[in-house]
């Protein structure tokens, strides 16, 4: 007994006008192989130069997709019916493709050696290498995170790969920032990265951008790419490429890493959630401390940083299933994975149905890392009041003056270096140690660089503590302005 | 051979195509013997970003088969907007083009529906041909 095939309106002038066809074999692929010997027409538009089916024919066996089934192997019983459903699909320039035309040129005899491991892949192929060469991918900065990403981005033929940084490479990067080598220290991170890039992959395009992402410029940056790579380390640059990815319509392949805990997600796709339905809000400044301040195990960063890559390439090939609504959470020390589902907020300030947040803002105000010159006035203080410099500092220690000075550190970063005379009290102990500080002395609290002494004041001058002042730039301004013999972390 | 739209059927694509701006539309034509009398608005369902991008599911190309087939009539192409960008085929509409259907795009620039033109796949799938549109 026959089986039918159901012919799509496009196709019929092919079937002499029939809307079925009937024809006989014992699998998917034998049905459409004797139906394009009966109508040899309909050959070019079902399969694709290289015998395979053409990506916008859709083959249902019964209400199947065949390629939830065996696809082309698929076996059919008598009575079965076949339909070819069009997907119709196209758009302005090449879709994910900045480059029109470019999805189409054929990869040279260097591409196919390069990238042969991928072409022999059936999920990437020759057509897949040749969305990776018309792909785009912008990584906000050539850190940590960055460094990983950016190489493995290069080796696998993302055809042009932006960089946004303006740091020179420090000592302190080499333990994971693997784009930089020890001879780069001094370098801009941008020149390291591109020759580390380009020796990598000469084939592909390299574009750096020695800015800061900012409100003013993101929009811009972000517009000539397919997938924004959010490789940053601070919270306003977070909630900033956030919302330009959902204002420009680009996924933030996301990460963040801190101490032994990595997180990664894809945000801002139009049915995925953005990081704003994760964390309406950022926290407090100073409560969570930056990589600088808390450490960062060096192979985390690589980790996270290719699972970024991964779902870059994956949103460029079209394959798999991306981390959208997934946010993964890598824990290095108990070497476990955790995944937590998330949804679209509805109500989101900047993806939701009603946004409030329709251009780009200051986020460093939203951050509160800036006082709202209005709260400032209001209040009378001005921000300099809460703070003193290392040389002041140093002035009142010479002249003999009774300060107490409070370091909010951990104790192995006291251990790196510290202020003479200074006493040590991390900031996490302090809520149930803050009687050990004397209230009739002036206070100065410090930590690395300014942040979690900030939160300190913050909190001392709100169970009582009239006179505490931040020590502005931490330790690392003391060890510039005051004691170079320090080392410096 | 030319494609002739009624003049409701020019207003409903443009009014689509100013709807989901700065997204593309895009959606069914039906009528017979080359003049479009219905459209279907059909849902985007690209995953690759609807500014540039458009995509029709499988289902909905069976639901615009089935409302051609329902009214008696066939299904003549489909209709999408290029926002911000000219009524031009892409590599991308060719890529993916289908034989015989007409493809009619609509340019909306700024949100204000402009050119409209349609477009057949010439037969050896190597490029688009314009067809006289009336409406």
């Amino acid at each position: 007994m026959p089986n039918t095939i159901h012919i799509p309106t496009p196709l019929r002038p092919f079937t002499e006008k029939n809307e079925s066809v009937e024809v006989s074999g014992a699998t998917v692929g034998e049905l459409l192989a004797d139906l394009t010997k009966k109508y040899e027409g309909l050959r070019r538009h079902l399969y694709a130069d290289d015998g395979r089916l053409r990506n916008f024919v859709n083959i249902y066996l019964n209400d199947e997709d065949i390629r939830y089934l065996q696809k082309e192997k698929t076996p059919v019983k008598p009575g079965d019916s076949l339909s070819i459903v069009p997907s119709v699909a196209g758009g302005v320039g090449a879709g994910l493709q900045a480059r029109p035309g470019s999805a189409t040129s054929d990869l040279s005899a260097d591409e196919i050696k390069r990238y042969s491991r991928h072409l022999i892949m059936p999920e990437v192929g020759v057509d897949g290498q040749k969305k990776l060469k018309a792909g785009s991918v912008l990584c906000i900065g050539a850190g940590g995170l960055g460094s990983p990403a950016a190489m493995y981005l290069a080796a696998a033929g993302v055809g042009r790969i932006g960089i946004v940084d303006f740091d020179v490479v420090d000592f302190s990067n080499l333990q994971r920032q693997l784009l930089h080598g020890t001879s780069s220290v001094g370098r801009s991170k941008l020149d390291s990265a591109k020759d580390r890039l380009v020796d990598l992959n000469p084939l592909i395009e390299i574009e750096t951008y020695e800015t800061t992402v900012s409100s003013d410029n993101a929009l811009d940056l972000f517009k000539p790419y397919d997938v924004i790579l959010d490789g940053t380390d601070n919270f306003p640059t977070r909630y900033l490429v956030n919302d330009a990815c959902v204002l420009a319509g680009k996924p933030n392949a996301y990460g963040s890493i801190f101490r032994f805990e990595g997180q990664a997600s894809v945000f801002a796709t139009k049915e995925g959630p953005c990081y704003r339905c994760l964390y309406p809000e950022p926290p407090p400044p100073g409560l969570v401390p930056s990589c600088a301040e808390g450490g960062v195990l060096g192979v985390l960063p690589g980790i996270i940083g290719v699972i970024q890559a991964t779902e870059a390439i994956k949103l460029i090939l079209g394959v798999g299933d991306p981390l959208i609504g997934r946010f993964l959470i890598y824990d290095a020390l108990k070497m476990r994975f955790r995944e937590l589902k998330l949804r679209k907020d509805a109500d989101c300030p900047v993806c939701g149905t009603h946004p409030t947040v329709t251009k780009l803002i200051d986020y460093e105000q939203f951050c509160g890392i800036r006082p709202e010159p209005a709260a400032a006035q209001a209040t009378g203080a001005s921000v300099s009041e809460w703070e003193t410099t290392s040389v002041d500092l140093k002035k009142r220690i010479d002249a003999g003056d009774d300060v107490f000075i409070l370091d909010v550190r951990e104790p192995n970063e006291y251990q790196i270096c510290r202020i003479p005379g200074s006493v040590l009290i991390p900031l996490g102990e302090l809520p149930r140690r803050y009687a050990e500080l004397p209230k009739d002395k002036d206070i100065v609290a410090h930590c690395k660089m300014g942040g979690r002494s900030a939160k300190a004041q913050e909190f001392l001058q709100s169970v009582g503590f009239k006179r505490v002042k931040n020590l502005r730039g931490g330790i690392l301004d003391w060890i510039d302005k005051v004691d170079p013999s320090q080392p410096k972390y | 051979m030319g494609l002739q739209l009624k003049p409701q059927v020019d207003a409903a694509i443009r009014a689509h195509g100013t709807e989901t701006y700065p997204d593309e539309c895009c959606g069914a034509l039906i009528g017979r013997d080359g003049v479009v009398t219905e459209t279907l608005a059909l849902p985007n369902m690209t995953e690759e970003g609807p500014r540039r991008r458009f995509k029709v599911r499988p289902q909905d190309y069976r639901a615009a088969e089935g409302r051609a087939t329902q009214l008696g009539g066939e299904l003549l192409g489909f209709y999408h907007s290029h926002p911000d960008h000219p009524a031009q085929p892409s590599q991308t509409d060719l890529d993916y083009a289908w034989p015989f259907f007409s493809y009619v795009i609509v340019s909306v620039r700024e949100g204000v529906s402009g050119d409209m033109t349609s477009w057949r796949l010439r037969g050896d799938r190597s490029a688009f041909d314009q067809e006289d549109l009336n409406s």
